[in-house]
């Protein structure tokens, strides 16, 4: 089980917080003007990276705050966690 | 006791208290201090169970948590009894029970013992193979083999006693007590670190603490005596707490782990009473330091599986710390030294030791210099090929060795013994390593994986990393606590160590016999039957991968994980297939280490501690009342209110009618409740419903659906405007707090420019709904201030009010179709008002309906409820409630998907009623819908979501999703069931009150 550094309010166990899948997929503005496959593209396609991953995370039972966590899928580790908006601390 | 086969020299056994203790129904005796394993033996009981698959007899191997053989069934109440347990690691308790598995009518007389006869005919898969056709017989085959299948019994009535969970956080977690977790429990303990040390035994040592040999001392005391010093010095230490009879059980990833403790399985059935059994830990670590020490491995030979054949190490444990001999004439087999300490021991206590069969052609180390020097017999480049004696060994043949190894010369050699002890080696216990994710590397000299890189903060010392001399598992351990634990010195930099260091190492994964391999028996999987044959066999028929040969011969898949033997598996597969072992690699250790009970895995969460359980404010009327309730998410709601002898469908007929003939009162406190603030809510709520809230006025409310990005409708429910920026929304109440954290999620990541504040309100009020044509007067008389004019207070409206001055929002509105009103009120007022509103209503004969007569109700008018008539794949056109979508908003939540190629498609599964052509007969819920009634095989077009008797109606209605549903009004259709077929016209959703009339009634 992780040990996730909630950027408000510090390390919590994993068993307070909810996974949200891929970070950083923008819902399009004008979502009338895309093609079946643009809007296609941002419903359904979402990578499954074994390596550093961008993941959104949710601090559901605490602060419920969303943020933003890099992760390596191979091993867990949990590279660095960052606020919704900023930018990812790593490339 | 016939022989005396106990000496007096033990240490940690207390030969004063005498316990007695029942084995397959016969009383024996033990002392405090044994365990179940160690007084068997001393009452001369080898064989203690039958194998799993041709029920030969089998003995104790050894005297820890990796014993295949001795698995016994615990006690025989209905309700406590443990399949399974390892006598290897049960203390004895005065008045324990214990009886063996797999053999009927007993050990020493069963009767599936032919399976051993059977045998040639019973190889790998045998099952697999042979059962496989006809494939319509499976069914007479599984009977008879799950008859014979399974090992213990599980209890068959509910576990009565107490478990425990706990959270532990600690700076160091050492698992393992022996000499080097001590050395680090003292180190660490010394640094001001707070301290954990874990271990499965009653007594820390590991094997040092009984390691009584002239060949091992440190600083001129012998290691045992050492020891001893060292864990007393831990008294003193308030920072280090010392947790005896834990198991660690599991490791995951961050130094999470799990252990279970064991707090009562040792004491007497009358001091176990009313105490908590077993408690899971829940540990977070800063540092792990695995000290969990290694396993010593057997020999594979043929017939290496007798009672009586036990671990050389297992042996001298027995003598030297429970001080029983394992035999008279013992033989020792061995591909390394352990075993000439073993011999030592035996002979320091006056047991005759026929020979040492060593594989190796010679070995100058100090502990062989010893054991010759007393006189004890060394047969040089020998190996057992075959052993004699059905229930306990009585005699062995060994050869001598071929210069390679590879088979055996010369004439054979009989020697006569009534106990063999083997020593093929040590296994690094590498386990919770690699269950926190760490790699392993392949050690070529020794023969065995080693901790390779971690993820986590942690080192393995000691011999679960490798070092096994006394002397490396000192220094290198000592050496990588400092390293890890950032500490410049210990108290132990200058200790004297003296050792015998092993000089000649040989390794014979499968040791040869004068017979062919095929007449042979040289087992691997003790517990499961598996022999060296049957992983020959696998790879013969194309098995390659180390997963695949486990899983078809079932080799490590007993209850002991293959704890023992899983190495000569890999080593056997390894050298037939002309793989190394590095890259063949392991199959993976997953937790748990040893078994654990469920009732330590569930802890107190049993009973009504399962889940949360929600009630409203009301409840208690509800209970009063008698009424039946039903489990909506967490919340339980009053599902109906039985009168007398009421069956449920008489009392939803009876609560349905009343409530359209008079009035009806439901309690719709779970209904999830958003309070919705801010000067962009109403903004927000155009983004997030199908519908138009920019124009809704103040005190109005309004009906509104909810879809997921997919254009699937996901939620529903009326919210109103209780001011400029100020919203109450409500939600379904299996709905809410998913609903919530959809709102919190689009607020926070996507329209953070929103000025809007969410809150969960949906605790803080209770909801009392009133509905039918007589509800008007009776909230008249519950509030006579309020006017209730249809031109002051229309349907889809709200006001404020007082109650006897308590404040209160009462909506017009209606999901049963009735004229109605929500009464919302501060929760703790719930119940009062809840009665205030039944005594007002008794002359108008108000009933208290549960939720299936709102169902019931609903459905009459055609009302969905998202989750039933909806499941994921409905969209609004789909429910035929095109009137919800705004054509004039430029985007909401899901509005982009609405119009995808699939979504637009004619033929989706649409909402429609279904009557049936006889008014009688109610459909079953789930029921499939087609549209010929005797094709095979036919099309199924949809199924039945909600179905009723309506008594307002006095006929059967369903609400149904039909593909293409929409344009088949009208159409006759068939639901077969099971003896019939149920003729069904398609309607529309509305049955009763299409104008609505009843709303302004």
């Amino acid at each position: 089980m992780f040990l996730i550094n909630c950027p408000y309010c510090g390390e919590r166990d994993q068993s307070e917080f909810s996974a949200g899948g891929e970070a950083h997929i923008v819902r399009p503005k004008q979502p009338t003007e895309l093609s079946d496959d643009q809007w296609a593209e941002f419903l359904f396609m979402r990578k499954n990276i074994k390596g550093i991953q961008l993941e959104r995370w949710n601090h559901a039972h605490g602060c419920r705050k969303w943020f933003n966590m890099v992760r390596d899928t191979s091993n867990d580790k949990i590279h660095a966690v960052y606020k919704m908006g900023e930018k990812p601390p790593i490339k | 006791m016939n022989k005396n086969l106990r000496t007096t020299n033990s240490n940690f056994i207390d030969q004063t208290s005498r316990i007695s203790f029942k084995f397959d129904g016969k009383t024996l005796y033990g002392f405090k201090g044994d365990t179940l394993a160690s007084a068997l033996l001393a009452n001369d009981i080898h064989l203690v169970g039958r194998s799993f698959k041709y029920h030969r007899p089998r003995g104790i191997m050894t005297c820890g948590s990796e014993e295949p053989n001795a698995i016994v069934q615990l006690g025989n109440d209905l309700s406590m009894t443990e399949p399974n347990t390892r006598a290897t690691e049960i203390e004895l308790y005065e008045g324990l029970e214990a009886t063996s598995q797999n053999c009927w009518p007993s050990v020493n007389f069963d009767i599936g013992a032919i399976n051993n006869f059977l045998s040639p005919f019973l190889p790998a898969a045998f099952y697999y193979k042979t059962f496989m056709w006809p494939a319509s017989f499976w069914k007479k085959y599984e009977y008879f083999i799950r008859k014979s299948a399974g090992l213990g019994k599980s209890p068959t009535k509910p576990d009565k006693d107490i478990y425990d969970h706990r959270y532990l956080h600690c700076d160091v977690l050492i698992v393992g007590g022996g000499i080097s977790g001590i050395i680090a429990a003292k180190i660490a303990a010394q640094n001001n670190l707070n301290t954990v040390l874990l271990d499965d035994k009653n007594n820390l040592g590991g094997t040092t603490i009984f390691q009584d040999n002239e060949c091992f001392k440190i600083n001129n005391s012998y290691s045992n005596e050492w020891l001893k010093k060292e864990i007393e010095s831990l008294n003193s230490f308030k920072n280090l707490t010392i947790k005896k009879r834990t198991t660690l059980a599991a490791y995951h990833s961050y130094n999470y782990l799990l252990a279970r403790e064991n707090l009562t399985d040792h004491l007497s059935l009358d001091e176990k009473k009313n105490k908590i059994r077993q408690r899971l830990w829940k540990i977070r670590a800063k540092k792990v330091i695995i000290a969990s020490g290694a396993m010593e491995r057997p020999l594979i030979f043929n017939n290496n599986d007798r009672p009586g054949i036990i671990l050389s190490t297992s042996i001298k444990k027995y003598i030297d710390y429970y001080g029983v001999k394992c035999g008279q004439k013992i033989s020792l087999f061995t591909n390394n030294d352990t075993a000439y300490e073993t011999a030592i021991s035996l002979n320091k206590s006056g047991v005759s030791v026929n020979s040492v069969i060593d594989i190796r052609d010679k070995s100058n180390s100090a502990i062989v210099k010893e054991a010759e020097k007393l006189g004890i017999k060394i047969y040089w480049k020998h190996t057992v090929v075959n052993t004699s004696g059905y229930k306990r060994i009585n005699s062995i043949e060994l050869m001598k060795l071929s210069d390679d190894g590879t088979a055996v010369v010369e004439n054979k050699t009989k020697e006569e013994c009534d106990c063999l002890g083997i020593s093929g080696g040590w296994t690094p216990r590498v386990h919770l390593f690699t269950q926190s994710g760490g790699k392993l590397k392949f050690i070529d000299k020794d023969n065995i994986f080693l901790p390779d890189k971690s993820v986590s903060e942690q080192i393995s010392i000691g011999s679960c990393n490798g070092d096994f001399e006394l002397d490396d598992v000192i220094k290198n351990s000592i050496k990588s606590i400092k390293n890890f634990l950032n500490i410049n010195s210990s108290d132990y930099e200058n200790l004297k160590i003296n050792c015998s260091k092993e000089t000649d190492k040989k390794n014979i994964w499968l040791l040869p016999s004068n017979k062919p391999l095929g007449k042979t028996k040289p087992f691997l999987d003790f517990q499961n039957d598996s022999t060296a044959k049957d992983v020959k066999l696998a790879l013969r028929e194309g098995f390659k991968s180390i997963e695949h040969v486990k899983r078809y011969t079932t080799t490590g898949m007993g209850t002991d994980q293959g704890k023992l033997s899983n190495m000569h598996a890999l080593g056997i597969i390894a050298e037939t297939a002309e793989v190394k072992m590095s890259e063949l690699g392991t199959t993976t250790f997953r937790p748990p280490y040893t078994p654990l009970t469920f009732g330590a895995i569930v802890g107190r969460n049993v009973g009504e501690f399962f889940d949360i359980t929600r009630r409203t404010p009301i409840h208690e009327w509800h209970v009063e009342q008698k009424a039946e309730f039903e489990n909506v998410g967490q919340w339980k709601r009053a599902w109906y209110y039985p009168k007398s002898k009421e069956t449920m469908y008489e009392a939803v007929q009876r609560e349905s009618k009343a409530a359209r003939d008079s009035a009806g009162i439901l309690d719709a406190s779970t209904l999830g409740k958003i309070d919705i603030q801010g000067s962009d809510a109403s903004e927000f709520l155009n983004r997030v419903y199908t519908n138009a809230w920019s124009k809704l006025e103040i005190g109005k409310c309004r009906y509104g659906l909810m879809l997921n990005e997919d254009g699937m409708v996901y939620d529903d429910g009326v919210t109103t405007r209780l001011g400029e920026n100020h919203y109450i929304m409500t939600t379904t109440t299996g709905g809410a707090a998913n609903v919530l954290s959809k709102l919190e999620d689009y607020l926070q990541t996507e329209w953070p420019e929103l000025d809007v504040y969410l809150t969960s309100v949906t605790d803080n009020y209770a909801t009392v709904s009133i509905c039918g044509p007589n509800s008007k007067k009776i909230l008249s008389k519950v509030i006579p201030d309020l006017d209730l004019s249809d031109k002051e207070f229309p349907h889809m409206s709200f006001k404020n009010a007082l109650i006897n001055n308590i404040k209160c929002r009462v909506m017009r509105i209606s999901f049963t179709g009735e004229h109605s009103y929500e009464i919302n009120i501060q929760s703790n007022y719930g119940k009062s008002l809840w009665e205030k509103c039944i005594e007002a209503g008794n002359e108008f004969n108000i009933t208290p309906y549960g939720t299936e007569a709102m169902h019931l109700l609903r459905a009459e008018k055609g009302f969905i409820i998202a989750g039933q008539d909806t499941d994921g794949t409905m969209t609004p056109v789909d429910l035929q409630m095109d009137w919800i979508i705004s054509k004039k908003k430029y985007d909401f939540i899901g509005k982009r998907s609405l119009y995808r190629s699939d979504t637009i498609r004619e033929d989706r599964k649409q909402l429609v009623g279904l009557l049936t052509d006889d008014p009688k007969e109610v459909l079953e819920e789930g029921a499939q819908i087609v549209a010929e009634a005797k094709k095979k095989p036919v099309e199924m077009l949809g199924h039945v979501t909600s179905s009723y008797f309506s008594p307002n109606l006095n006929k059967s209605i369903a609400l149904a999703v039909v593909v293409n549903g929409k344009k088949l009004k009208g159409q006759k259709m068939f639901v077969p069931m099971e003896n019939k077929t149920i003729n069904v016209t398609i309607t529309d959703t509305v049955f009763l009150d299409k104008e609505n009339k009843r709303l302004n009634a």
